[in-house]
């Protein structure tokens, strides 16, 4: 047996002496959110008088700008200012993927310079800035600004695989490929056999809030209100780009009005403020319109995967592939982690998994909810009902046939691996066993019934935070982070942290983060911002304690007890603001930090769950409807049974809609997306998310992190879209292997059934 | 958005002499559609009319059938008893159209000249001869997964969008004005809209000033009625089919520029013809455009069980 970290130990969380983590607290900043009392980006008042910044995208997808006319576009009433890359002020040079390492290690946190040159890269790219007294002056402006362009070539935009390419490695911490065993082999010899193509199409992120962001100067230093994930990134970004101190910047994002990895980059409404601001010596607010955000943000890549699965006839797992292609930017790389849930899942002697990449005149596509997982497994747990089908296994028989002991590819062992009561706990909640076994079998009135069902699996992540606690004379906890809460409830997980770490009512605590003035903090992505920033202030809550213990003379923090505010040492007891009074009535004060252990290294973490569907196809004319969904999930210790279940049902109907309605569609003539509006992109909204329920079974993973939690909020989109396309074939027999499942596909297959 | 400036109307004729006597001024009454219009610049008006305060939001029962005022509001019309009894395939569709905040600002009148939502018309820098006559229709090769597949040319392939106008098609309804001259006159829906031909800019026949005062239904043929609307999904989505049937009387949306009256399948049923064939009547000249091909099967398909359903409520 390796000498294996030995995670982290019992303390004052598992306690639960407060009785406040994992309980179902309200939202914090509830009631500021829907009074209006919740300031965003956007909605800063700033010192002196606001202008406001509009962009003008590219009308081309790639080529030369050779002109650009402002003469009509300066004259509107109160245009200020029209920055193109031919006054725009010098900044530094773009950082690619590959040099990231060379600046600081975060893809996030590098120079993104805007209006560098007269070279187009991709249709909406920002060709100019203008600002004006007011948004619909500077919006009206921009209409008049006149581009000429000299066109490159014909764009190309669509993933093929005879363009693809093999990336050096997958973001720079995941391997390209992975190889165990012999594939070719051990497919060619097996009793059962499936060999399946799935096509994903492009996706994008459609957050409530658009990036925004407003820029004031003051004396040299810039302070960016925006609407971003990750602040201590951003901070990066903007003192990078435009090569100030440190010092000199400071980014503020209190709320944010969703991310899910639309965020996590600096855009250019915020670079372009900041520019803008200094030009002018006024503060500057630029907003994306809704199209603007679908060319601007981040976009999901379309996707290519190849799956073959070898079995027994017994169901097991003999020999899996999982082959993707997805698609980067003709000047920088970013490849989603397509298959990367499919090393982790099931058991399998040989195995190939493999990243291929094809350049496409688009924008650089990026991460959105469940980078990897969320498209990997529409695509392989699809697969895994083919082959639950060709072995005449029930699918969930089948995984539990072909759920490993140990890390299929590494042979760590898990942190923690609850899926199979996930199976079963789902099973028995869903009413499983009345599953039609032969597809199309099941009628009611003019409606084809099926059930589906697929794992769940997400990688658990952590990453370097700070984060400050401080006791004030009244007994009042304050902690700091520059963390962001992007809608998912950091505020009140976080606040329920403090309480439980410091033996206080929720009422006592306030949490301050979303400002790169508080301790660093990565931010909000990749579900780790609950496990890094929250462990970082139970750290910091623990060495206060330890102050307090130092103030009142005793040699152990152990002795001080603390609940409701009261503290119990050594026979007495005393309100807790009276301890402070005789102790120490400055306040107290104290940090802490958590830095990823060697946990991270000695164990496969994940976070699991099973997703069950009942979907309804529609006899006439094929449309496919949820009738209900229900997700059983384990993440560790749950920090607040609300939120997360929020998270979790969203993440369902998230994956619901990819399987259903996502697809941004990209005309080839001019490189374009062009459904660019919530009218055009559809994903399933009220009527269509019906009966959505999820919930979590008690687990606590001592290597994950102090608190002894898994990222949550991308949990529940893995795998949550496969169940509803096994769903619809188990309704009415007919395999789409090309998402989204529209109902076209379904009625004009000639397996569909007639009436 | 371009700067405008704006008025509010007094009565219903002055309205007309309004946008009549001042170039590039246009109504306005919800908005829904208008507003988004003006900020992508697609709409451009130097002025604005608002008729939203006119009487004309009354539904009242006349001798002849129903009049349902220009500014009743569509969920207003959708919820009225009379309607929601003797013109349920109506109700049915104004329910099946757009959100409940779009419903309760959205007028019967606005809802009749709503603008297609084809991708190109809203996507400003791409060549549409609606919004810009001459340049040339991108839909044609491009992404027409909601265009049409009846009465479409090279010039256009869009399709008009409401569920509402679809149901009125099927019951025969026709448009008031009036005119800045204070003239009135009548038309019927079915006349109502212009074919694309060489000018898909133009939709309607209304001429400059004109204004929709009412709709009026006359009484409803015999027989069961149903509005059965085919849809991506099933919260606010356009129809990429729809089927109003009242009684022998059919009209589709989502195929044609305008709510399509069939009446190529009303004669073959009237003949003796089964559903499936009166749809496939109807169907003779249909044209897909490769994104839109399956929108020719499906409404065939739909015809057909949507005529079974009316027969069997019919019966029932």
């Amino acid at each position: 047996m390796p000498d294996l970290a030995p995670g982290y130990p019992r303390n004052i969380l598992d306690e639960d002496r407060q009785g406040v983590l994992g309980r179902p607290l309200n939202r914090v900043d509830g009631p500021l959110k829907v009074s209006g009392r919740a300031t965003y980006a956007y909605e800063y008042a700033g010192a002196g008088k606001v202008a406001y910044g509009f962009i003008v995208g590219a009308g081309i997808s790639n080529g030369r700008i050779i002109s650009i006319d402002t003469a009509e576009a300066k004259v509107v009433p109160g245009v200020l200012l029209i920055l193109t890359h031919a006054n725009a002020p010098k900044q530094a040079t773009y950082v690619t993927a590959d040099k990231v390492g060379e600046h600081g290690g975060s893809p996030y946190g590098v120079a993104r310079p805007f209006l560098v040159d007269a070279q187009v890269h991709y249709y909406g790219e920002p060709v100019a800035l203008v600002v004006a007294e007011s948004f619909e002056n500077a919006r009206d402006a921009a209409a008049r600004v006149r581009v000429r362009y000299a066109n490159g070539h014909k764009p190309v935009t669509r993933v093929k695989a005879s363009r693809a390419y093999a990336p050096k490695d997958v973001r720079g911490f995941l391997p390209t490929d992975s190889i165990v065993g012999d594939f070719n082999s051990a497919f060619a010899a097996a009793p059962v056999k499936i060999d399946a193509t799935y096509e994903t199409p492009y996706q994008n992120h459609h957050a409530i809030e658009p990036l925004s962001s407003m820029a004031v100067w003051d004396n040299g230093a810039v302070t960016v209100y925006v609407s971003a994930q990750l602040a201590t990134d951003c901070h990066s970004v903007i003192a990078s780009t435009l090569q100030l101190p440190p010092e000199k910047v400071r980014i503020i994002c209190k709320y944010v009005g969703g991310g899910f990895g639309s965020k996590l980059a600096t855009e250019a409404d915020a670079v372009l403020s900041a520019l803008a601001a200094r030009e002018l010596g006024r503060p500057v607010k630029t907003a994306l319109t809704r199209q603007q955000v679908v060319v601007n943000a981040a976009h999901r890549t379309e996707s290519i995967q190849r799956v073959r699965l070898g079995a027994a006839k017994d169901g097991k797992l003999i020999a899996l592939a999982h082959e993707s292609i997805g698609h980067t930017a003709t000047f920088d790389e970013f490849t989603e982690q397509i298959v990367d849930s499919t090393r982790h899942l099931y058991a399998a002697p040989n195995r190939i998994t493999t990243h291929r990449l094809v350049r496409l005149d688009l924008p650089m596509p990026g991460d959105m909810r469940a980078p990897g997982e969320a498209i990997g497994m529409l695509a392989f747990e699809q697969a895994m009902d083919e082959l639950a089908y060709a072995t005449a296994l029930d699918p969930i028989e089948l995984r539990i046939r072909n759920e490993p002991k140990m890390h299929p590819e590494t042979g760590k062992p898990f942190s923690t691996r609850n899926l199979l009561e996930c199976y079963r706990e789902g099973a028995k909640r869903f009413g499983w066993e009345k599953r039609p076994a032969r597809p199309g079998s099941m009628r009611d009135g003019r409606w084809l019934i099926g059930y589906g069902m697929s794992a769940s699996i997400r990688s658990n992540f952590m990453a370097a935070a700070k984060a400050r606690a401080r006791l004030a004379p009244d007994g009042r906890v304050t902690v700091q982070t520059a963390m962001t809460d992007i809608g998912t409830g950091t505020y009140t997980i976080y606040t329920q942290i403090a309480a439980e770490s410091m033996g206080v009512p929720v009422e006592l605590v306030t949490v301050e983060i979303g400002d790169t003035r508080l301790p660093p903090s990565p931010g909000s992505g990749g579900s780790w911002g609950a496990g890094s920033s929250g462990s970082a202030i139970y750290y910091a809550c623990h060495a206060l304690r330890e102050r307090m213990a130092k103030a009142a003379g005793l040699s152990d923090p152990a002795q001080l007890s603390i609940k409701d505010a009261r503290v119990t040492a050594g026979g007495r007891s005393l309100a807790l603001a009276a301890f402070m009074q005789q102790y120490a009535p400055q306040g107290l004060e104290a940090e802490g930090e958590i830095k990823p252990g060697k946990e991270m290294q000695d164990y496969s973490q994940n976070a699991y769950g099973a997703c069950f569907a009942e979907v309804a196809v529609n006899l006439d004319s094929g449309e496919p409807r949820l009738r209900r969904m229900l997700g059983v999930f384990t993440a560790g210790r749950i920090l607040n049974a609300k939120t997360a279940r929020s998270q979790a049902i969203g993440g369902l109907i998230w994956g619901l809609s990819s399987a259903l309605h996502e697809e941004t569609f990209v005309d080839e003539r001019y490189g374009q997306f062009i459904n660019n509006d919530l009218t055009g992109y559809h994903f399933a909204a009220h009527a269509d998310a019906v009966n959505v329920d999820a919930l979590f079974l008690p687990e606590v993973d001592d290597k994950s992190n102090p608190l002894k939690s898994k990222g949550v909020g991308e949990l529940a989109i893995c795998g949550s879209g496969a169940a509803v396309a096994n769903a619809i074939y188990n309704a009415c027999g007919v395999r789409v292997r090309s998402y989204p499942i529209t109902l076209d596909k379904l009625f004009l297959d000639s397996k569909f059934p007639t009436a | 958005m371009r700067s405008f400036t704006y008025e509010r109307a007094s009565d219903a004729q002055a309205a007309a002499r309004a946008v009549m006597d001042q170039p590039n001024a246009k109504f306005i009454a919800g908005g829904t559609n208008l507003l988004d219009l003006m900020k992508l610049q697609i709409e451009t008006p130097a002025h604005l009319i608002d008729v939203s305060r006119l009487p004309l939001a009354k539904i009242e029962q006349t001798d002849s059938g129903l009049r349902i005022g220009a500014l009743v509001r569509n969920s207003a019309l959708a919820a009225d008893r009379h309607v929601r009894e003797v013109y349920p395939v109506l109700s049915e569709a104004l329910l099946a159209g757009a959100s409940g905040q779009l419903r309760n600002k959205a007028t019967t009148g606005g809802n009749l000249l709503q603008r297609t939502r084809c991708f190109y018309f809203y996507n400003r820098d791409k060549p549409c001869n609606k919004r810009e006559p001459g340049s040339g229709c991108s839909a044609l090769e491009g992404i027409n997964r909601n265009n049409a597949v009846l009465a479409a040319n090279n010039t256009c392939i869009a399709v008009h969008p409401s569920d509402m106008a679809v149901a009125m098609m099927a019951l025969n309804a026709k448009v008031e004005t009036v005119s800045a001259a204070g003239t009135t006159r009548t038309i019927t829906l079915n006349d109502f809209y212009t074919p694309p031909d060489t000018h898909p800019n133009i939709e309607t026949q209304l001429k400059p000033g004109e204004l929709i005062t009412s709709v009026s239904l006359p009484p409803p043929p015999s027989g069961g009625q149903v509005y059965r609307k085919v849809r991506d999904r099933a919260s606010y989505a356009f129809a990429l089919v729809s089927v109003a049937v009242a009684g022998n009387q059919i009209a589709l949306g989502g195929v044609a520029y305008k709510p399509w009256r069939a009446s190529k399948a009303e004669a073959a049923l009237g003949s003796g013809a089964s559903p499936t064939a009166a749809a496939e009547a109807e169907l003779i000249g249909a044209k897909g455009y490769g994104g839109n091909d399956f929108k020719i099967p499906l409404v065939r398909r739909i015809i057909a069980s949507t005529l079974a359903q009316s027969r069997e409520k019919s019966r029932a």
